[in-house]
């Protein structure tokens, strides 16, 4: 289908901005079309993955338009094997964030959903740019709906934390854009295909290599600029800290899968060996640092940060991987790792969100403390909760599973001690989880507003079952996911390992 | 030589000034011979001069190629007309915006639409100085004109004040400028811009240093970079509103017109020199303009503060020094015009009778009140902090490139660090706005349609330009090529 890419980004927008006009005199009306919009959107990602053609590196659903010839940038599109199960990925978390939020939003419910719909086109715009100008001004456009989610319908600290999320990422993304400009200013291009070919010595990769790292790591976010995230998660109402665990931490991710590994490959196989330290660092201090969180919405986003440890230890372990063996056997793998840590935390980390927000909706508080018992008022609940729980830890059979183990794999190639580091996280991982769930789900029945509970309604038992879902398929059966994305790691681990000098 | 014939028709170029004049006249005669009858006849009738100006420029003097006239003393070219047409479109619009809070302020006077107009006269001789006399004429009459304006509500101590310290810095400034236009007219023996370039080429005497250093401190002085800035602040705090956005949105375009003729055609020789005098100004104007802009409780001295940030930027346009640097500088100014339009106008829609608006506290649930303005000073403050979908982005991205072009790591690293800082203080107003709850004392917005249909138009034309930027940068970066 032509222009099926435009499509998923500017028709969640146009009906964003059709919400906001409509505003909240038409609740009913605004919530339906939000709804509607967000599963159009998904329903045109089913062609988008259908239509994919897993055989080829190149960049799928292409479409190019000029956008400023001064400047020549292009609006261009087209998605790869990296890029379009993320872009599924958004597509499908938006709809229980607008579900979640059906009764529950009453301050200014037409400008919440037009802030997801909007942020849905922009996110997927992040992933389908293949100009890197079109790339930072989708990346730097989301941070406007993202700030006034957590600044109008956050909790009491929701100023200071909508601050620091909006200030931590300005700063990282301003030093990736004054990079791109040098890349433009010597190769005359934003197209990231021509940005990727571009000859870079190794000074100048150092310095891109930097600038690069400050937006991406940020964003991720690693050891030790991650304090934002627990703040931005704690206060954010529920959509937004589905959103932002579930999509906008992929774009760190993504981020240096586009544009770091390709672009400065010199750069970072040279600084490899600081950013596995700093992985491993979030693998397993901030696993510490979850075991103590009092607060549920604190532990998962200490978690998250764990997790895409993962993420960034599997993108970088590839040169330590070709420096300790000499040939490239297991890079492919620790790449797939990372994608699918990606994909399945994006599904995990979004459900447990949504988990403590069908709590927080009846008790209004995320205090672990406040629980206990929960299970024997929420039965059903409970079974899904706990369902999210141990995919978290990594279960085999659910999605958290796959990309853990392809990536603690990959690193035993590499060196024993960095497997066993991110091994560490398994028993981590299920230490805070598990204990997370036995104080929360399980035991008696401790304070009487435990006691007068009530089950999921069946808004959320579709919205946590849909997911569970998902998860379970991930983790059976990933083949499918893994095919598409392939020749787009081959074609990946070929890029980051040649040289530019 | 025998000089041929003067024609009229070789003015034609010069219509936008002989226009304004003519409108000028006719606009202090009516007012005058009106009185305080009909307070508001002068108001539409300067708008309706303004439309008729701008459609006989557009009809007339409209060139392609560059053209002086009056024995040099004058030029029009391309950058010139943009730059008029410009002027009369924003002029325009501040009246609109203000004259709302002249009525109620009781200051609803013939003096204010003369002395704009005077003010514009002065912006048009001066963005077609061909020469340095013709360069401060400009400057005085657009100077003198907005002195009185800051002092022109009489009954406003803290306006007189403001417009004295006006007076007294901007003479100084003034002296310097004419100080070393002497100097360069001595060393070089003409007053003609065209020829200063011809005769003045870097390494060049310490005299001719001296003249460049008098100019480009006046320069400073009349943009706001530090630390020549201190005039900036008070004045914007101290003016009756309309006035602060009139001084704080049209002379810009001068100012950048003098930069431009003084600097890069007049001492175009000099660049060596004046880059490197100009760098260090620009860091000390962003670092200033944006630590100090985190403190304010008054908007229109935060403001101001945020003017002198982008006073820096504008600078740092100067300092790259190549026409794509200029250009970049171009671009910036007119979207730091059409921001800033839209900021002071938000200011004013938000003030009533008795309640000037002007303080942050003031703007706290600025949501639940009127949404429109919340909604357009939100999409300013992005814009100004330089957030993508919005305008105020091109324009910072046009300067890092035009910066990147000629090396300048330093300054894009400062120049970035310090957009992050300012950040901060745009996304305060935003917050007081959106997630502050209101005070309940304020009482409520008051009509006038037609104004916030403009002030819409303003905001969308920022979020519209922000997507849509092409067009704008390929006309700054066609006139200055």
């Amino acid at each position: 289908m032509h222009g099926l890419l435009s499509i998923l980004i500017w028709l969640p927008i146009a009906a964003g901005v059709v919400v906001l006009l409509l505003g909240d005199r038409y609740v009913a009306l605004v919530r339906w079309l939000a709804l509607l919009a967000s599963l159009a959107t998904l329903a045109l990602a089913v062609p988008l993955w259908m239509q994919f053609d897993a055989g080829t590196a190149a960049l799928q659903f292409p479409e190019a338009l000029s956008w400023i010839p001064r400047f020549n940038a292009q609006y261009a599109l087209g998605v790869d094997g990296i890029s379009m199960p993320l872009i599924a990925l958004t597509a499908l978390m938006t709809v229980p964030v607008i579900i979640a939020a059906w009764t529950v939003i009453e301050k200014r419910p037409a400008q919440y959903f037009a802030a997801f719909l909007i942020m849905e086109g922009l996110m997927i715009g992040v992933f389908s740019a293949t100009d890197a100008l079109l790339f930072y001004f989708f990346w730097e456009a989301m941070l406007i709906p993202m700030f006034l989610i957590i600044g109008i319908w956050g909790g009491p600290r929701r100023v200071y934390a909508t601050l620091k999320f909006f200030l931590y990422t300005f700063l990282g993304s301003v030093f990736m854009l004054a990079a791109l400009i040098y890349m433009y200013v010597k190769g005359g291009s934003y197209a990231i295909e021509h940005l990727q070919g571009l000859p870079l010595t190794i000074a100048e990769q150092r310095w891109i290599f930097v600038a690069f790292f400050l937006a991406f790591a940020v964003k991720v976010p690693m050891w030790p600029v991650h304090t934002w995230l627990p703040d931005a998660h704690v206060e954010a109402p529920t959509g937004g800290s589905v959103i932002l665990a579930a999509i906008m931490l992929k774009m760190g991710g993504y981020g240096f899968l586009r544009f770091s590994l390709p672009i400065t490959p010199d750069a970072s196989a040279e600084l490899a060996l600081p950013v596995i330290a700093l992985s491993l660092i979030a693998v397993v201090y901030i696993g510490f640092v979850a075991l103590v969180q009092q607060d549920m919405k604190k532990l998962i986003a200490y978690s998250s940060i764990a997790h895409m440890g993962f993420v960034t230890l599997g993108a970088f372990v590839i040169y330590a991987i070709v420096r300790n063996t000499g040939h490239t056997v297991g890079t492919g793998m620790a790449l797939d790792g990372a994608m699918v840590q990606m994909i399945s935390h994006g599904l995990i980390s979004g459900a447990l969100f949504l988990c403590v927000g069908v709590l927080y909706d009846r008790v209004h508080s995320r205090q672990i403390a406040d629980y206990g018992g929960v299970i024997n008022t929420m039965p059903v609940f409970a079974a899904f909760m706990v369902l999210f729980a141990l995919a978290n830890t990594g279960l085999p059979g659910t999605s958290g599973f796959v990309g853990e183990f392809l990536v603690i794999i990959a690193s035993f190639r590499a060196s024993f001690w960095y497997a066993f580091l991110a091994a560490v996280t398994l028993v981590l991982g299920a230490a805070y989880t598990l204990w997370l769930v036995k104080r929360v789900v399980f035991g008696p029945v401790t304070s009487p507003r435990v006691a007068e509970l009530k089950d999921v309604n069946g808004r959320e038992f579709l919205v946590l079952g849909v997911l569970a879902l998902v998860v379970l398929l991930v983790g059976v059966w990933p083949a499918p996911l893994l095919k598409v994305m392939q020749p787009t790691i081959h074609h990946l681990v070929s890029q980051a390992i040649a040289t530019k000098l | 030589m025998s000089e041929p014939a003067f024609l009229w028709s070789s003015l034609a170029p010069a219509i936008p000034e002989i226009s304004l004049v003519v409108a000028i006249c006719a606009v202090l005669l009516i007012d005058v011979f009106m009185g305080d009858r009909r307070t508001g006849l002068t108001s539409t009738l300067t708008l309706v001069a303004l439309a008729v100006c701008a459609a006989l420029t557009v009809e007339y003097g409209h060139v392609m190629e560059r053209v002086v006239l009056l024995n040099g003393m004058y030029v029009a070219d391309e950058l010139a007309y943009v730059l008029k047409l410009v002027g009369f479109s924003v002029v325009a619009v501040v009246l609109l915006y203000s004259r709302r809070y002249l009525v109620d302020h009781g200051i609803l006077r013939g003096e204010y639409y003369v002395l704009a107009l005077t003010a514009l006269l002065g912006i048009f001789v001066l963005v077609s100085a061909n020469s340095l006399l013709t360069v401060y004429l400009g400057v005085e009459l657009l100077a003198l004109s907005v002195y009185a304006m800051v002092a022109f509500d009489r009954d406003s101590g803290v306006a007189a004040e403001s417009a004295m310290k006006y007076f007294v810095l901007g003479a100084i400034a003034s002296g310097a400028l004419l100080y070393g236009m002497s100097l360069l007219y001595g060393l070089a023996g003409t007053l003609d811009l065209g020829e200063l370039t011809a005769r003045l080429a870097s390494p060049s005497s310490l005299g001719v240093v001296m003249g460049v250093v008098f100019v480009v401190v006046a320069v400073a002085f009349k943009l706001g970079a530090v630390p020549f800035h201190m005039w900036l602040p008070d004045v914007y705090e101290g003016a009756p509103t309309s006035v602060t956005l009139f001084i704080g949105t049209v002379p810009k375009i001068a100012y950048f017109a003098l930069a431009l003729r003084l600097l890069a055609e007049g001492l175009a020789g000099m660049a060596p020199e004046w880059t490197q005098m100009l760098a260090p100004l620009a860091v000390l104007t962003l670092v200033v303009g944006n630590v100090v802009a985190l403190v304010q409780t008054n908007l229109k001295r935060m403001l101001a503060y945020s003017t002198i940030s982008n006073v820096g930027f504008i600078v740092l346009g100067f300092v790259a020094g190549t026409p794509d640097g200029y250009a970049a500088a171009l671009y910036y100014t007119l979207v730091y015009v059409l921001v800033a339009l839209g900021s002071f106008g938000v200011i004013l829609l938000a003030s009533r009778k008795g309640f000037e608006a002007d303080r942050l506290e003031d703007y706290k649930g600025l949501y639940r009140r009127d949404p429109l303005l919340a909604f357009a000073m939100m999409l300013l403050m992005f814009s100004t902090a330089g957030v993508p979908p919005l305008v105020g982005f091109w324009a910072k991205l046009r300067i890092f490139q035009a910066l990147w072009e000629t090396h300048h790591l330093y300054l894009v690293i400062i120049a970035a660090a310090m957009s992050v800082v300012g950040a901060f203080y745009y996304l305060r107003v935003i917050k007081l706005m959106y997630f502050d709850e209101p005070v309940a004392a304020i009482p409520p917005a008051v009509g006038g349609a037609g104004v916030r249909l403009v002030l819409g138009l303003n905001a969308a034309a920022v979020l519209v330009l922000g997507i849509l930027p092409g067009p704008l940068l390929n006309l700054c970066a066609r006139v200055l090529h």
